[in-house]
Protein backbone atom coordinates (compact mmCIF):
# COMPACT_ATOMS: atom_id res chain seq x y z
CA UNK A 1 0.00 0.00 0.00
CA UNK A 2 1.17 3.11 -1.17
CA UNK A 3 0.44 6.37 1.25
CA UNK A 4 -2.60 8.84 0.79
CA UNK A 5 -1.62 12.30 -0.59
CA UNK A 6 -1.20 14.75 1.87
CA UNK A 7 -4.83 16.71 2.21
CA UNK A 8 -5.07 19.86 0.90
CA UNK A 9 -6.18 22.99 3.71
CA UNK A 10 -9.55 23.60 2.72
CA UNK A 11 -9.74 27.45 1.77
CA UNK A 12 -10.51 30.23 4.62
CA UNK A 13 -13.77 31.99 3.03
CA UNK A 14 -13.34 35.54 2.97
CA UNK A 15 -14.37 38.77 5.54
CA UNK A 16 -13.68 37.59 9.49
CA UNK A 17 -13.69 34.02 10.45
CA UNK A 18 -13.81 33.03 13.92
CA UNK A 19 -12.94 29.41 15.67
CA UNK A 20 -14.18 28.74 18.61
CA UNK A 21 -15.29 25.63 20.72
CA UNK A 22 -17.64 25.32 23.39
CA UNK A 23 -15.92 24.29 26.19
CA UNK A 24 -13.66 27.48 26.10
CA UNK A 25 -14.83 29.86 28.84
CA UNK A 26 -13.33 32.41 26.66
CA UNK A 27 -15.25 31.47 23.93
CA UNK A 28 -18.23 31.25 25.74
CA UNK A 29 -17.46 35.00 26.91
CA UNK A 30 -17.01 36.27 23.14
CA UNK A 31 -20.02 34.16 21.63
CA UNK A 32 -22.62 37.08 21.99
CA UNK A 33 -20.58 39.23 19.93
CA UNK A 34 -20.61 37.29 17.28
CA UNK A 35 -24.43 38.35 15.77
CA UNK A 36 -23.24 41.75 16.21
CA UNK A 37 -19.96 41.15 14.10
CA UNK A 38 -21.68 39.07 11.88
CA UNK A 39 -24.43 41.87 11.40
CA UNK A 40 -21.97 44.22 10.49
CA UNK A 41 -20.14 41.68 7.50
CA UNK A 42 -19.28 38.85 6.38
CA UNK A 43 -18.57 36.57 9.42
CA UNK A 44 -17.83 32.45 9.19
CA UNK A 45 -17.83 30.65 12.27
CA UNK A 46 -15.82 27.49 13.01
CA UNK A 47 -17.12 25.58 16.49
CA UNK A 48 -14.93 22.47 17.18
CA UNK A 49 -16.65 20.82 19.23
CA UNK A 50 -20.33 21.79 19.69
CA UNK A 51 -22.20 22.23 16.41
CA UNK A 52 -24.90 24.39 18.33
CA UNK A 53 -22.66 26.45 19.75
CA UNK A 54 -22.74 29.77 19.88
CA UNK A 55 -25.87 30.12 19.82
CA UNK A 56 -28.26 32.44 17.48
CA UNK A 57 -25.11 32.40 15.39
CA UNK A 58 -25.30 29.41 12.24
CA UNK A 59 -21.27 27.72 12.85
CA UNK A 60 -19.80 25.39 10.63
CA UNK A 61 -19.07 22.10 12.62
CA UNK A 62 -15.41 21.62 12.02
CA UNK A 63 -15.45 18.19 13.28
CA UNK A 64 -12.70 16.50 11.55
CA UNK A 65 -10.93 19.48 12.66
CA UNK A 66 -9.22 19.81 9.33
CA UNK A 67 -9.45 23.48 8.91
CA UNK A 68 -8.10 24.04 12.47
CA UNK A 69 -5.63 22.06 11.62
CA UNK A 70 -4.36 23.39 8.25
CA UNK A 71 -4.89 27.13 9.28
CA UNK A 72 -2.77 26.17 12.47
CA UNK A 73 -5.03 27.04 14.92
CA UNK A 74 -3.45 26.95 17.94
CA UNK A 75 -5.72 28.96 20.30
CA UNK A 76 -9.67 29.15 20.44
CA UNK A 77 -11.16 31.81 20.38
CA UNK A 78 -8.93 32.64 16.61
CA UNK A 79 -10.89 35.71 14.92
CA UNK A 80 -8.97 35.71 11.06
CA UNK A 81 -9.38 38.88 8.46
CA UNK A 82 -9.15 36.85 5.17
CA UNK A 83 -9.54 38.88 1.90
CA UNK A 84 -9.43 37.28 -2.14
CA UNK A 85 -8.50 34.02 0.01
CA UNK A 86 -5.40 35.39 2.07
CA UNK A 87 -5.03 35.92 5.45
CA UNK A 88 -4.92 39.62 6.56
CA UNK A 89 -4.06 38.96 9.80
CA UNK A 90 -5.31 37.68 13.14
CA UNK A 91 -5.77 37.92 16.56
CA UNK A 92 -5.41 34.85 19.15
CA UNK A 93 -7.82 35.04 22.80
CA UNK A 94 -9.48 38.16 23.60
CA UNK A 95 -7.93 41.30 23.07
CA UNK A 96 -10.46 43.48 23.09
CA UNK A 97 -8.34 45.99 21.02
CA UNK A 98 -7.30 44.14 18.20
CA UNK A 99 -10.86 42.48 18.14
CA UNK A 100 -11.90 46.09 17.71
CA UNK A 101 -9.43 46.54 15.06
CA UNK A 102 -9.92 43.72 13.14
CA UNK A 103 -13.53 44.10 12.93
CA UNK A 104 -13.82 47.47 12.67
CA UNK A 105 -16.62 47.95 14.96
CA UNK A 106 -14.91 50.62 17.68
CA UNK A 107 -17.14 49.41 20.95
CA UNK A 108 -17.19 46.25 20.18
CA UNK A 109 -17.26 44.22 23.98
CA UNK A 110 -16.75 47.27 25.87
CA UNK A 111 -18.69 45.81 28.65
CA UNK A 112 -15.67 43.14 28.50
CA UNK A 113 -12.39 42.73 30.28
CA UNK A 114 -9.49 44.24 27.84
CA UNK A 115 -8.39 40.88 27.72
CA UNK A 116 -8.56 36.87 28.52
CA UNK A 117 -6.22 34.42 27.34
CA UNK A 118 -7.73 31.60 25.09
CA UNK A 119 -7.96 28.21 25.37
CA UNK A 120 -6.03 25.32 23.56
CA UNK A 121 -7.67 24.22 20.13
CA UNK A 122 -8.23 20.47 19.49
CA UNK A 123 -6.47 20.50 16.68
CA UNK A 124 -3.33 20.85 19.38
CA UNK A 125 -4.34 18.19 21.92
CA UNK A 126 -2.05 16.11 23.16
CA UNK A 127 -4.67 13.29 22.76
CA UNK A 128 -5.06 14.06 19.02
CA UNK A 129 -2.25 16.00 17.29
CA UNK A 130 -0.43 12.48 16.47
CA UNK A 131 -3.33 11.21 14.63
CA UNK A 132 -4.41 14.55 13.17
CA UNK A 133 -0.36 14.78 11.97
CA UNK A 134 -0.82 11.54 10.29
CA UNK A 135 -4.48 12.52 8.49
CA UNK A 136 -3.40 15.09 7.31
CA UNK A 137 0.17 14.82 6.63
CA UNK A 138 0.78 11.08 6.76
CA UNK A 139 0.54 11.39 2.63
CA UNK A 140 4.40 12.93 3.19
CA UNK A 141 6.08 9.70 3.79
CA UNK A 142 7.05 7.48 1.18
CA UNK A 143 8.15 4.30 2.80
CA UNK A 144 6.51 1.49 1.97
CA UNK A 145 3.63 0.22 4.28
CA UNK A 146 4.14 -3.23 6.32
CA UNK A 147 0.08 -4.38 6.88
CA UNK A 148 -0.75 -5.90 10.07
CA UNK A 149 -3.54 -8.34 10.04
CA UNK A 150 -5.52 -8.35 12.57
CA UNK A 151 -4.73 -11.43 14.36
CA UNK A 152 -1.23 -10.55 13.33
CA UNK A 153 1.12 -9.63 16.64
CA UNK A 154 2.70 -6.20 15.42
CA UNK A 155 6.28 -7.40 17.53
CA UNK A 156 5.86 -10.87 16.24
CA UNK A 157 6.01 -9.75 12.59
CA UNK A 158 8.90 -7.11 12.85
CA UNK A 159 10.96 -10.25 14.49
CA UNK A 160 9.91 -12.49 12.18
CA UNK A 161 11.07 -10.80 9.10
CA UNK A 162 14.42 -10.03 10.65
CA UNK A 163 13.83 -6.02 11.32
CA UNK A 164 14.86 -5.74 14.79
CA UNK A 165 18.25 -6.61 16.84
CA UNK A 166 17.06 -9.29 18.71
CA UNK A 167 15.28 -6.99 21.20
CA UNK A 168 11.65 -5.94 21.16
CA UNK A 169 11.23 -2.43 19.04
CA UNK A 170 8.57 0.03 19.14
CA UNK A 171 6.09 -0.66 16.02
CA UNK A 172 6.91 2.28 13.50
CA UNK A 173 3.59 3.62 12.90
CA UNK A 174 3.05 6.82 11.05
CA UNK A 175 1.99 8.75 13.90
CA UNK A 176 4.58 7.78 15.48
CA UNK A 177 7.24 8.18 12.67
CA UNK A 178 5.43 11.81 12.12
CA UNK A 179 6.10 12.46 16.16
CA UNK A 180 9.72 11.86 15.40
CA UNK A 181 10.24 13.65 11.93
CA UNK A 182 9.24 16.84 14.84
CA UNK A 183 12.57 16.75 15.62
CA UNK A 184 14.31 17.82 13.25
CA UNK A 185 13.45 20.64 10.37
CA UNK A 186 14.99 18.65 8.10
CA UNK A 187 12.57 16.96 4.72
CA UNK A 188 11.59 13.71 5.51
CA UNK A 189 12.90 12.91 1.84
CA UNK A 190 16.24 14.47 2.10
CA UNK A 191 19.12 11.98 1.49
CA UNK A 192 21.28 11.72 4.64
CA UNK A 193 24.06 9.26 3.41
CA UNK A 194 24.29 6.04 1.43
CA UNK A 195 24.73 3.06 3.62
CA UNK A 196 26.70 0.20 3.87
CA UNK A 197 26.91 -2.89 2.68
CA UNK A 198 23.77 -2.36 0.05
CA UNK A 199 24.71 0.94 -0.69
CA UNK A 200 21.75 2.53 -0.74
CA UNK A 201 20.40 6.08 0.20
CA UNK A 202 18.86 6.85 3.21
CA UNK A 203 16.57 9.73 3.86
CA UNK A 204 15.42 11.24 6.68
CA UNK A 205 12.47 9.16 6.92
CA UNK A 206 14.02 5.93 6.27
CA UNK A 207 15.99 7.02 10.26
CA UNK A 208 13.16 8.30 11.26
CA UNK A 209 11.71 5.14 11.29
CA UNK A 210 14.15 3.37 12.80
CA UNK A 211 14.58 5.61 15.82
CA UNK A 212 11.02 4.74 16.35
CA UNK A 213 11.83 1.52 16.26
CA UNK A 214 14.76 1.79 18.71
CA UNK A 215 13.11 3.77 21.17
CA UNK A 216 14.49 7.32 20.56
CA UNK A 217 12.45 10.54 21.56
CA UNK A 218 12.10 13.23 18.85
CA UNK A 219 14.77 15.24 19.96
CA UNK A 220 17.34 12.71 19.77
CA UNK A 221 16.39 12.30 15.84
CA UNK A 222 19.42 15.39 14.88
CA UNK A 223 21.73 13.04 16.89
CA UNK A 224 20.88 10.02 14.98
CA UNK A 225 21.18 11.79 11.60
CA UNK A 226 24.88 13.01 12.45
CA UNK A 227 26.00 10.26 13.91
CA UNK A 228 24.71 8.07 10.61
CA UNK A 229 26.69 10.99 8.65
CA UNK A 230 29.71 9.95 10.49
CA UNK A 231 29.78 6.51 10.14
CA UNK A 232 28.61 6.25 6.02
CA UNK A 233 31.84 7.73 4.80
CA UNK A 234 35.06 5.87 3.55
CA UNK A 235 36.45 7.51 6.97
CA UNK A 236 34.94 5.72 9.02
CA UNK A 237 34.29 2.64 6.92
CA UNK A 238 31.37 1.69 7.99
CA UNK A 239 31.39 -1.45 5.52
CA UNK A 240 34.64 -2.70 7.18
CA UNK A 241 33.91 -2.65 10.95
CA UNK A 242 30.62 -4.84 9.60
CA UNK A 243 32.68 -7.12 7.49
CA UNK A 244 35.92 -7.69 10.32
CA UNK A 245 36.14 -10.20 12.62
CA UNK A 246 36.82 -7.99 14.99
CA UNK A 247 34.87 -7.29 17.89
CA UNK A 248 34.40 -3.52 16.93
CA UNK A 249 30.64 -1.52 15.95
CA UNK A 250 30.17 2.31 15.95
CA UNK A 251 31.13 3.99 19.11
CA UNK A 252 29.48 7.39 19.43
CA UNK A 253 30.74 9.93 21.73
CA UNK A 254 28.11 12.96 21.87
CA UNK A 255 29.10 16.96 22.89
CA UNK A 256 28.04 19.97 23.04
CA UNK A 257 25.21 21.55 25.49
CA UNK A 258 22.78 19.47 23.47
CA UNK A 259 23.64 16.43 25.10
CA UNK A 260 22.88 17.92 28.70
CA UNK A 261 19.44 19.78 26.75
CA UNK A 262 18.00 15.93 25.95
CA UNK A 263 19.09 14.51 29.10
CA UNK A 264 21.84 12.31 28.40
CA UNK A 265 24.09 11.18 31.10
CA UNK A 266 27.18 11.20 31.34
CA UNK A 267 27.87 10.32 34.66
CA UNK A 268 27.31 7.56 37.18
CA UNK A 269 27.22 4.29 34.98
CA UNK A 270 27.69 6.45 31.66
CA UNK A 271 29.01 3.49 29.99
CA UNK A 272 26.05 1.28 30.79
CA UNK A 273 22.43 1.33 31.06
CA UNK A 274 19.70 3.08 32.53
CA UNK A 275 19.24 6.03 30.06
CA UNK A 276 17.41 6.22 27.04
CA UNK A 277 19.32 8.67 25.18
CA UNK A 278 22.39 6.88 25.68
CA UNK A 279 20.52 3.50 25.09
CA UNK A 280 18.50 4.60 22.05
CA UNK A 281 20.63 7.20 20.09
CA UNK A 282 23.45 4.31 19.49
CA UNK A 283 20.71 1.54 18.96
CA UNK A 284 19.23 3.83 15.98
CA UNK A 285 22.25 4.13 13.97
CA UNK A 286 22.77 0.18 14.22
CA UNK A 287 19.13 -0.26 13.32
CA UNK A 288 19.68 2.19 9.91
CA UNK A 289 22.95 -0.02 9.22
CA UNK A 290 21.29 -3.44 9.56
CA UNK A 291 17.73 -2.59 8.18
CA UNK A 292 18.34 0.14 5.17
CA UNK A 293 21.78 -0.60 4.77
CA UNK A 294 21.61 -4.69 5.12
CA UNK A 295 24.60 -5.61 7.62
CA UNK A 296 23.45 -8.73 9.47
CA UNK A 297 25.36 -10.25 11.82
CA UNK A 298 26.06 -13.68 9.80
CA UNK A 299 26.08 -11.72 6.32
CA UNK A 300 28.50 -8.95 6.12
CA UNK A 301 28.97 -8.74 9.68
CA UNK A 302 31.54 -11.33 10.17
CA UNK A 303 32.32 -10.38 13.96
CA UNK A 304 34.38 -13.70 15.77
CA UNK A 305 32.75 -12.48 18.43
CA UNK A 306 31.10 -9.38 18.95
CA UNK A 307 30.84 -7.30 21.70
CA UNK A 308 26.90 -6.01 24.08
CA UNK A 309 28.05 -2.83 22.35
CA UNK A 310 27.08 -3.59 19.03
CA UNK A 311 23.34 -3.34 20.28
CA UNK A 312 24.05 0.44 20.49
CA UNK A 313 27.10 2.15 22.00
CA UNK A 314 26.75 5.90 23.10
CA UNK A 315 27.75 8.88 25.67
CA UNK A 316 28.56 11.84 26.13
CA UNK A 317 31.20 13.41 27.80
CA UNK A 318 30.95 15.40 31.07
CA UNK A 319 32.04 18.91 29.93
CA UNK A 320 30.86 20.18 33.04
CA UNK A 321 32.55 18.99 35.64
CA UNK A 322 36.15 17.95 33.02
CA UNK A 323 39.38 19.91 34.18
CA UNK A 324 39.62 19.75 30.05
CA UNK A 325 38.71 21.31 26.94
CA UNK A 326 36.24 18.23 25.35
CA UNK A 327 37.10 16.00 22.66
CA UNK A 328 35.24 18.05 20.30
CA UNK A 329 37.69 21.10 20.82
CA UNK A 330 40.41 18.82 20.49
CA UNK A 331 39.06 18.31 17.36
CA UNK A 332 38.50 21.55 15.74
CA UNK A 333 34.86 22.06 17.01
CA UNK A 334 33.64 25.01 19.18
CA UNK A 335 32.38 24.05 22.80
CA UNK A 336 29.05 25.62 21.54
CA UNK A 337 28.54 23.35 19.11
CA UNK A 338 26.97 19.85 19.28
CA UNK A 339 28.64 16.99 17.73
CA UNK A 340 29.17 13.51 17.47
CA UNK A 341 32.44 11.88 17.18
CA UNK A 342 32.34 8.13 15.85
CA UNK A 343 34.72 5.88 16.87
CA UNK A 344 34.63 2.23 15.62
CA UNK A 345 35.51 0.30 19.36
CA UNK A 346 35.12 -2.57 20.99
CA UNK A 347 33.76 -3.10 24.45
CA UNK A 348 34.89 -1.12 27.31
CA UNK A 349 37.53 -2.70 30.33
CA UNK A 350 37.99 -0.94 33.39
CA UNK A 351 41.51 0.70 34.86
CA UNK A 352 42.04 0.66 38.04
CA UNK A 353 44.67 2.31 40.22
CA UNK A 354 43.38 3.37 43.31
CA UNK A 355 46.71 4.42 44.53
CA UNK A 356 48.67 7.12 42.75
CA UNK A 357 48.09 10.44 43.99
CA UNK A 358 50.99 11.80 41.69
CA UNK A 359 50.20 12.25 37.99
CA UNK A 360 53.64 10.31 36.78
CA UNK A 361 52.22 7.07 38.94
CA UNK A 362 48.62 7.35 37.21
CA UNK A 363 49.99 7.69 33.54
CA UNK A 364 52.42 5.10 34.04
CA UNK A 365 49.37 3.31 35.14
CA UNK A 366 46.89 4.32 32.50
CA UNK A 367 50.01 3.52 29.78
CA UNK A 368 50.82 -0.01 30.64
CA UNK A 369 46.90 -1.07 30.69
CA UNK A 370 46.54 0.95 27.02
CA UNK A 371 49.78 -1.05 26.33
CA UNK A 372 47.62 -4.42 26.16
CA UNK A 373 44.99 -2.89 23.83
CA UNK A 374 44.12 -6.19 21.76
CA UNK A 375 47.59 -7.48 22.44
CA UNK A 376 51.00 -5.87 24.96
CA UNK A 377 52.95 -6.64 21.98
CA UNK A 378 51.00 -5.32 18.68
CA UNK A 379 52.33 -1.49 18.20
CA UNK A 380 50.66 1.33 16.13
CA UNK A 381 47.81 -0.45 14.94
CA UNK A 382 44.73 -0.17 16.85
CA UNK A 383 43.59 3.40 18.06
CA UNK A 384 41.80 3.66 21.62
CA UNK A 385 39.44 5.80 23.53
CA UNK A 386 40.27 6.57 27.24
CA UNK A 387 37.50 7.45 29.39
CA UNK A 388 39.05 9.46 32.13
CA UNK A 389 36.99 8.54 35.36
CA UNK A 390 36.36 12.07 36.99
CA UNK A 391 38.62 11.08 40.74
CA UNK A 392 41.71 10.04 38.07
CA UNK A 393 41.09 13.47 35.87
CA UNK A 394 41.58 15.01 39.43
CA UNK A 395 44.80 13.85 40.09
CA UNK A 396 45.97 15.21 36.77
CA UNK A 397 44.29 18.37 37.01
CA UNK A 398 45.45 19.11 40.66
CA UNK A 399 48.99 18.82 38.87
CA UNK A 400 47.94 20.96 36.23
CA UNK A 401 47.89 18.74 33.74
CA UNK A 402 46.25 19.46 30.68
CA UNK A 403 44.81 17.33 27.94
CA UNK A 404 47.96 17.38 25.61
CA UNK A 405 50.34 16.86 28.37
CA UNK A 406 48.81 13.64 29.91
CA UNK A 407 47.91 12.33 26.20
CA UNK A 408 51.39 13.44 25.36
CA UNK A 409 52.66 11.65 28.84
CA UNK A 410 50.97 8.53 27.76
CA UNK A 411 53.14 8.52 24.70
CA UNK A 412 56.17 8.41 26.48
CA UNK A 413 55.41 5.75 28.49
CA UNK A 414 54.22 3.52 25.33
CA UNK A 415 57.23 3.78 23.51
CA UNK A 416 57.42 0.01 22.93
CA UNK A 417 61.33 -1.26 22.29
CA UNK A 418 61.20 -3.92 19.28
CA UNK A 419 63.11 -6.52 21.42
CA UNK A 420 60.73 -6.55 23.53
CA UNK A 421 57.59 -6.93 21.46
CA UNK A 422 59.58 -8.77 18.43
CA UNK A 423 57.92 -12.48 17.40
CA UNK A 424 59.20 -15.24 19.81
CA UNK A 425 59.84 -12.68 22.76
CA UNK A 426 58.37 -13.36 26.24
CA UNK A 427 57.17 -16.46 24.91
CA UNK A 428 54.43 -15.28 22.75
CA UNK A 429 54.44 -15.95 18.92
CA UNK A 430 52.78 -12.59 18.15
CA UNK A 431 54.77 -9.75 17.63
CA UNK A 432 56.42 -7.41 14.86
CA UNK A 433 58.65 -8.87 12.03
CA UNK A 434 62.03 -9.48 13.05
CA UNK A 435 63.84 -7.18 10.34
CA UNK A 436 61.68 -4.72 12.92
CA UNK A 437 63.17 -5.54 16.12
CA UNK A 438 66.24 -2.83 16.44
CA UNK A 439 63.33 0.33 16.25
CA UNK A 440 61.50 1.55 19.22
CA UNK A 441 57.77 1.37 17.89
CA UNK A 442 54.56 3.39 19.81
CA UNK A 443 51.83 1.56 20.99
CA UNK A 444 49.87 4.58 19.09
CA UNK A 445 49.42 6.97 16.58
CA UNK A 446 49.88 10.00 17.41
CA UNK A 447 46.34 11.24 16.95
CA UNK A 448 45.42 7.68 18.18
CA UNK A 449 44.62 8.15 22.05
CA UNK A 450 40.78 10.10 22.23
CA UNK A 451 40.64 11.08 25.61
CA UNK A 452 37.31 11.74 27.00
CA UNK A 453 36.42 13.04 30.59
CA UNK A 454 33.51 10.68 31.78
CA UNK A 455 32.00 8.83 34.86
CA UNK A 456 30.07 8.72 38.43
CA UNK A 457 32.26 10.62 41.00
CA UNK A 458 33.39 8.12 43.00
CA UNK A 459 35.96 5.28 41.89
CA UNK A 460 39.43 5.75 41.16
CA UNK A 461 38.91 4.11 37.97
CA UNK A 462 39.35 4.46 34.34
CA UNK A 463 38.03 3.02 30.84
CA UNK A 464 39.98 1.75 27.70
CA UNK A 465 38.00 1.25 24.49
CA UNK A 466 39.98 -0.90 21.82
CA UNK A 467 39.90 0.56 18.50
CA UNK A 468 40.06 -1.70 14.77
CA UNK A 469 42.32 -1.32 12.48
CA UNK A 470 43.63 2.45 11.91
CA UNK A 471 44.30 4.68 9.15
CA UNK A 472 43.12 4.55 5.71
CA UNK A 473 43.21 0.53 5.41
CA UNK A 474 40.56 0.37 8.17
CA UNK A 475 38.63 3.40 10.25
CA UNK A 476 39.23 6.83 11.59
CA UNK A 477 37.56 8.75 14.12
CA UNK A 478 34.78 11.06 12.17
CA UNK A 479 33.04 14.06 13.91
CA UNK A 480 29.88 15.54 12.80
CA UNK A 481 27.55 18.84 13.62
CA UNK A 482 24.52 17.69 14.79
CA UNK A 483 21.98 20.48 13.12
CA UNK A 484 18.60 21.00 14.34
CA UNK B 1 -9.43 -1.77 10.14
CA UNK B 2 -6.11 -2.88 9.33
CA UNK B 3 -2.97 -1.15 10.74
CA UNK B 4 0.01 -0.40 8.76
CA UNK B 5 3.77 0.09 9.53
CA UNK B 6 6.48 1.97 8.03
CA UNK B 7 9.21 -0.15 6.33
CA UNK B 8 12.33 0.47 7.76
CA UNK B 9 14.43 -0.89 5.16
CA UNK B 10 15.84 0.01 2.47
CA UNK B 11 12.71 -1.97 0.02
CA UNK B 12 15.21 -4.04 -1.75
CA UNK B 13 13.09 -6.81 -1.34
CA UNK B 14 9.62 -7.52 -1.04
CA UNK B 15 8.33 -7.57 2.85
CA UNK B 16 5.72 -10.79 1.78
CA UNK B 17 7.10 -13.90 3.43
CA UNK B 18 9.18 -16.05 0.69
CA UNK B 19 7.94 -19.80 0.61
CA UNK B 20 10.60 -21.92 0.04
CA UNK B 21 11.37 -23.29 -2.84
CA UNK B 22 9.59 -27.29 -3.78
CA UNK B 23 11.57 -30.21 -4.00
CA UNK B 24 10.99 -31.64 -7.51
CA UNK B 25 11.20 -35.21 -6.22
CA UNK B 26 10.38 -36.54 -2.93
CA UNK B 27 12.97 -40.11 -3.06
CA UNK B 28 15.12 -40.36 -0.55
CA UNK B 29 14.12 -37.18 1.41
CA UNK B 30 12.41 -37.39 4.63
CA UNK B 31 8.63 -36.81 4.99
CA UNK B 32 6.73 -35.82 8.01
CA UNK B 33 3.47 -36.40 8.33
CA UNK B 34 1.46 -34.58 11.03
CA UNK B 35 -1.49 -36.45 12.21
CA UNK B 36 -3.61 -33.03 13.83
CA UNK B 37 -5.45 -35.81 16.16
CA UNK B 38 -8.94 -35.23 14.52
CA UNK B 39 -10.72 -38.70 14.07
CA UNK B 40 -9.95 -40.92 11.55
CA UNK B 41 -6.66 -38.37 10.16
CA UNK B 42 -4.73 -41.58 10.77
CA UNK B 43 -6.42 -43.49 8.19
CA UNK B 44 -5.61 -41.51 5.43
CA UNK B 45 -2.03 -40.57 6.95
CA UNK B 46 -1.49 -44.24 6.91
CA UNK B 47 -2.19 -44.54 3.03
CA UNK B 48 -0.70 -41.30 1.94
CA UNK B 49 2.60 -42.75 4.08
CA UNK B 50 2.15 -46.18 1.85
CA UNK B 51 2.17 -44.41 -1.08
CA UNK B 52 5.03 -42.08 -0.13
CA UNK B 53 7.20 -44.76 1.13
CA UNK B 54 7.14 -46.73 -1.73
CA UNK B 55 7.94 -42.89 -3.94
CA UNK B 56 11.54 -43.70 -1.81
CA UNK B 57 10.66 -41.29 0.33
CA UNK B 58 11.47 -41.70 4.51
CA UNK B 59 8.47 -41.53 5.98
CA UNK B 60 8.18 -40.07 10.04
CA UNK B 61 4.87 -40.09 12.16
CA UNK B 62 3.98 -36.80 13.79
CA UNK B 63 0.88 -35.92 15.99
CA UNK B 64 -0.18 -33.26 17.75
CA UNK B 65 -1.95 -33.51 21.15
CA UNK B 66 -4.96 -31.59 20.37
CA UNK B 67 -6.60 -30.34 17.11
CA UNK B 68 -7.89 -27.24 19.45
CA UNK B 69 -4.16 -25.61 19.81
CA UNK B 70 -1.60 -24.99 17.45
CA UNK B 71 1.87 -27.64 17.40
CA UNK B 72 3.75 -26.90 20.69
CA UNK B 73 7.08 -25.64 20.00
CA UNK B 74 8.71 -28.44 20.34
CA UNK B 75 6.93 -30.94 17.82
CA UNK B 76 7.38 -27.65 15.44
CA UNK B 77 10.92 -27.95 16.40
CA UNK B 78 11.18 -31.66 15.78
CA UNK B 79 9.51 -31.71 12.65
CA UNK B 80 11.82 -29.00 11.36
CA UNK B 81 15.18 -30.25 12.02
CA UNK B 82 14.24 -33.97 11.41
CA UNK B 83 12.15 -33.44 8.20
CA UNK B 84 12.37 -31.76 4.65
CA UNK B 85 8.77 -31.84 3.45
CA UNK B 86 5.95 -31.69 5.97
CA UNK B 87 2.04 -32.93 4.93
CA UNK B 88 -0.66 -32.00 7.76
CA UNK B 89 -3.84 -34.04 7.82
CA UNK B 90 -6.78 -31.79 8.13
CA UNK B 91 -9.78 -33.78 7.71
CA UNK B 92 -12.15 -35.69 9.66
Amino acid sequence: MRAKPATAAPPLPDGLVVVVKEECETCRMVAPLLATIGAAETLTVYTQDDPEFPAGVSALHDADLSLSWHHDIETVPTLIRVENGEELERTIGWLRSDWQRITGIADLGAELPVMRPGCGSLSVDPDRVDSLRARFSGGTLLSRRIEVADLDDEMELLFERGLTDGLPVVAPTEERVLRMLTGTTRSPGDVVAVVPPDLVEVTVEKIAINAVMAGCKAEYLPWVIAAIEAVCNDEFNIHGVLATTMPVGPVIVCNGPGTRAIGMNSGVNVLGQGNRANSTIGRAVQLVVRNVGGGRPGGVDRAAHGNPGKAGFCFPEDEQSSPWTSLAVSRGFDATQDTVTVFAGEGPRCIVDQLAREPEQLATSLASCLRTVHHPKLPLAFDAILVVGPEHARVFAEAGWDRDRVIWELHQRLQMPGAEIVRGAGGMAEGIPEHLSELTLAKFRPDGILLVHAGGGAGLFSAVIGGWANGETGSKPVTRLVTP
Amino acid sequence: MAKYLLDPTGERTVIERQLLARPDRLDGLTVGLLDISKPRGDVFLNRIEERLTSLGANVKRYRKPTFTKPAPVDLRHEIATNCNVVIEALAD
